[in-house]
């Protein structure tokens, strides 16, 4: 048997199982999956047109209903709670919506590979843009929200100082945490098809440990350091904070720090080692 | 120069999401040929069994054997879709794979947006997008229909489509299934010559097929493939005999 000959220079595809070189193979994944973003932002486009498709209203759907949500819910639990409406609704408005993409991204991040089977079988095309597409759909679906933040920031008339600006490292923070988690658990749960109700309903328990609908002064100051375990608190209060509390600790913001280097190492080492898997997985 | 490589190339499919363990009472009683338990105890299906073969610019290879013989497996690993559990592979030249030829048609879209989607999914510029888009449109015929979307196509129109975006390549390796023979007759002339330049223009062809007159007319070389493993390489010739005495 002789060796190859030729130049490797047009090489495309070289796999050799001896040396599968996977780390190199996960970067250039990553790295080619965020050049073709206009592809994944186009799939997120269509995802989001197809799920409204003949409805009058469409996405629209999104604001209304959210817009509901929040008149109904802060009625009732400022009186709940006996918080003045205009102390209250603000919170619940960033929560809410906040909540809701987080909820949503982890939900949806659990079928982004399975449900592209179809893709990714027939084409060779890096992992990477199923995951954006899963982010970009779900930041797509929280524009259509943030319309209702600005109306009742109106109608309370509540202007944010210039530590508002803490928001743009805040989103950030929440987007590195999205692309990871939907690589995470997209593979996860392409190979234990298991997983995605054990998300389900840890999701659903959250929601409600989570300072969403409740303010965290409820809690005995004791309890309230115990919130900085909630990764889910940490992250959203990154962009609440700046936004209606003026900053936000430092504690919250190393904490989620913290946990985002834990996801995206966690995600990565996953990704790196089982990259080469998923196509059999899904 | 393009070339394909292949040495030791295997392919293991895991079942997971079945019985294995009756699996396992049924390989221990009775032995059979493809699936088997890995190291680490899990059942598998060995789709390709240690391939060695080496494909130089200018050949046109047919894939042949039953169905599930490990024909369809052997072009996606060749196009970079599943990476091989053991072996070395080494392909060199642009792919131009047509495997599935409806893969990522979006049916609510219409067809002027999967014909952008499909550029998008190739890395194409935009200049190329638009390119695409009118040679597409000019073959598939589909006038007015292009602005519709693809759920209210005929079978006939979305068949054109996909073919018709799918053969918009010009790549050096040419990856075919056999998907391509199905059409109407009509249909079927119009892009016999489209197959037919592609084919020639590409630098290597291989093909996946159970037709032995497209094997004879455009290839050069067979390879048989049984049970995941090669069972016969030459020339057309020497696998299928004489013209005359098939068939």
């Amino acid at each position: 048997m002789h060796a190859p000959v030729l130049p490797p220079a047009t090489v495309t595809v070289r796999f050799d199982a001896a040396a599968p070189d996977r780390l190199r193979r996960a970067i250039d994944d990553i790295r080619q999956g965020f050049v073709q973003w206009r592809l994944a932002l186009a799939l997120a486009w269509l995802d989001l047109r197809n799920r409204y498709r003949g409805s009058v209203l469409g996405p629209l759907w999104l604001t209304l209903s959210t817009g509901v949500m929040l008149g109904s819910l802060g009625f009732l639990y400022s009186a709940l709670f006996k918080i003045t409406l205009a102390e209250y609704l603000p919170w619940l408005a960033i929560s809410l919506i906040i909540w809701n993409v987080i909820g949503q991204v982890v939900n949806e991040a659990c079928v982004n590979l399975t449900s592209s089977e179809g893709i990714v079988r027939q084409m060779p095309l890096p992992f990477t843009v199923h995951a954006l597409r899963c982010v970009l759909r779900n930041a797509l679906v929280a524009a259509h929200n943030l319309p209702l933040i600005l109306v009742v920031c109106l109608l309370f008339w509540i202007i944010p100082g210039w530590e508002a600006l803490l928001v743009v490292p805040g989103l950030l923070l929440l987007a590195v945490n999205s692309v990871a988690a939907s690589l995470l658990l997209g593979m996860v749960c392409a190979r234990f098809r298991d997983i995605a109700p054990i998300v389900g309903s840890v999701l659903q328990i959250a929601f409600f440990m989570t300072p969403v609908i409740w303010k965290p002064e409820l809690l005995s100051p004791p309890y309230q350091a115990l919130l900085l375990l909630n990764p889910f608190y940490v992250v959203m209060e990154t962009i609440r904070a700046p936004l209606i509390e003026g900053g936000g600790s430092w504690a919250v913001w190393l904490a989620a720090l913290g946990y985002t280097l834990v996801n995206c190492a966690l995600s990565f080492a996953f990704f790196v080692r089982f990259r080469g898997r998923i196509a059999f997985w899904v | 120069m393009a070339h394909i490589i292949a040495r030791g190339l295997s392919i293991e499919f895991p079942l997971y999401h079945m019985g294995a363990r009756s699996l396992k009472k049924r390989l221990l009683a009775g032995t059979p040929l493809r699936l088997r338990a890995d190291d680490a105890n899990r059942i598998v299906v060995s789709a390709l069994r240690d391939l060695n073969f080496e494909i130089r610019d200018g050949e046109r290879v047919a894939l042949i054997g039953h169905n599930g013989a490990g024909k369809t497996t052997l072009l996606r690993t060749l196009a970079g879709i599943y990476e091989p559990v053991a072996g070395v592979l080494e392909v060199a030249g642009e792919i131009g794979s047509m495997i599935d030829p409806s893969a990522g048609l979006d049916m609510n879209a219409t067809g002027r947006e999967n014909i952008a989607l499909r550029a998008l999914y190739r890395g194409d510029s935009r200049e190329r997008s638009q390119a695409l888009a009118e040679e597409v449109g000019a073959f598939a015929g589909l006038g007015e229909f292009l602005d519709v979307p693809v759920r209210n196509y005929s079978s006939g129109m979305s068949v054109r489509l996909s073919f018709a975006m799918a053969t918009a390549i010009e790549p050096q390796i040419l990856l075919m299934d056999e998907w391509f023979l199905a059409g109407d007759a009509e249909f079927m002339s119009k892009a016999e010559e489209r197959l037919t330049r592609l084919v020639s223009d590409a630098d290597i062809l291989v093909l996946a097929t159970h037709d032995m007159d497209i094997v004879r007319r455009w290839c050069t070389r067979a390879i048989r493939l049984d049970g995941g493993r090669i069972v016969a390489d030459g020339p057309v010739e020497e696998l299928l005999g004489p013209k005359v005495a098939v068939e």
